[in-house]
């Protein structure tokens, strides 16, 4: 009978522990859509982001959030009169939603970036790209992430 | 101190789109983690990156800390002269760093 309630207040004891630490894990603070949405609001101000144009490539899954790579591309001749001035790069969980801006002009050839970015969740990744005419185009591309980014102790 | 790797082709012909790789090293530590103590590292990422071409700039990258530890570009620009490609990254903690390479354009 003894061994019982001890074996149930040990059982009690685990269970705070669990739940203390699941809200310490918890506290981060994470960039959410609607932080996003207001991120992307400052680029675009009151224009009108239409879908397409816009290419954004991910790995549909990513086994290390801190490593991702990321290429995105715009359709455009890129001669002085139609070109893209700069392309936006935006994610829905992470702490903070900026990711990256890049601006080049006409000398770039071709619309086209790479690089590596950190992903604290599985979610959904969007680029904007900002044309010589004032329009925005965007695109999506959502990610499975095993290993979170940002979270991990040093 | 800092070390950059560019990949510019030495030549190429006028007109032609040629790509540009940069890589440099940098933990780009986020200000999000923590230490085994519990204390916040401080936020201590690069900011800035700009490609200027014979002193014209032709590419910007504005860094957040969602970008990955030893920031890594690729990107494209039109060979029009024979030149200097200059690269700089600038960031917190008053990190500076500055790269070039030459092409040939024929």
């Amino acid at each position: 009978m003894e061994r019982e309630t001890s074996r149930r207040a040990f059982l009690q004891a685990a269970a705070a522990g669990l739940g203390l630490g699941a809200v310490i894990t918890v506290a981060p603070a994470d960039a959410t859509p609607a932080a996003m949405e207001d991120a992307v609001r400052k680029v675009v101000g009151s224009s009108r982001v239409s879908k397409g144009r816009v290419k954004l490539e991910l790995p549909p899954l990513s086994e290390n959030g801190n490593t991702v790579p990321l290429t995105v591309s715009v359709e455009s001749p890129m001669t002085p009169p139609d070109h893209v001035r700069a392309v936006h790069v935006f994610t829905e969980l992470n702490p903070q939603p900026d990711v990256v801006s890049f601006r080049f002009g006409p000398r770039a050839g071709h619309a086209r970036v790479s690089t590596r970015i950190r992903l604290a969740n599985t979610q959904t990744v969007t680029a904007i790209g900002e044309l010589s005419d004032g329009s925005f185009w965007s695109a999506s591309a959502a990610v499975v992430v095993t290993l979170a980014a940002c979270l991990e102790d040093a | 101190m800092a070390n950059a790797l560019v990949n510019v082709p030495p030549r190429a012909r006028r007109g032609e789109i040629i790509e540009i790789k940069t890589l440099i090293s940098h933990p780009m530590e986020t200000g999000y983690r923590r230490s085994q103590l519990g204390t916040p590292i401080p936020r201590d990422i690069i900011r800035l990156f700009v490609c200027t071409y014979n002193g014209t700039e032709i590419f910007r990258a504005e860094l957040h800390p969602a970008i990955a530890a030893n920031p890594f570009f690729v990107f494209s620009t039109v060979a029009t002269e024979s030149g200097t490609l200059a690269f700089q990254w600038t960031g917190d903690n008053g990190f500076s760093a500055t790269e070039s390479a030459a092409i040939t354009v024929d």
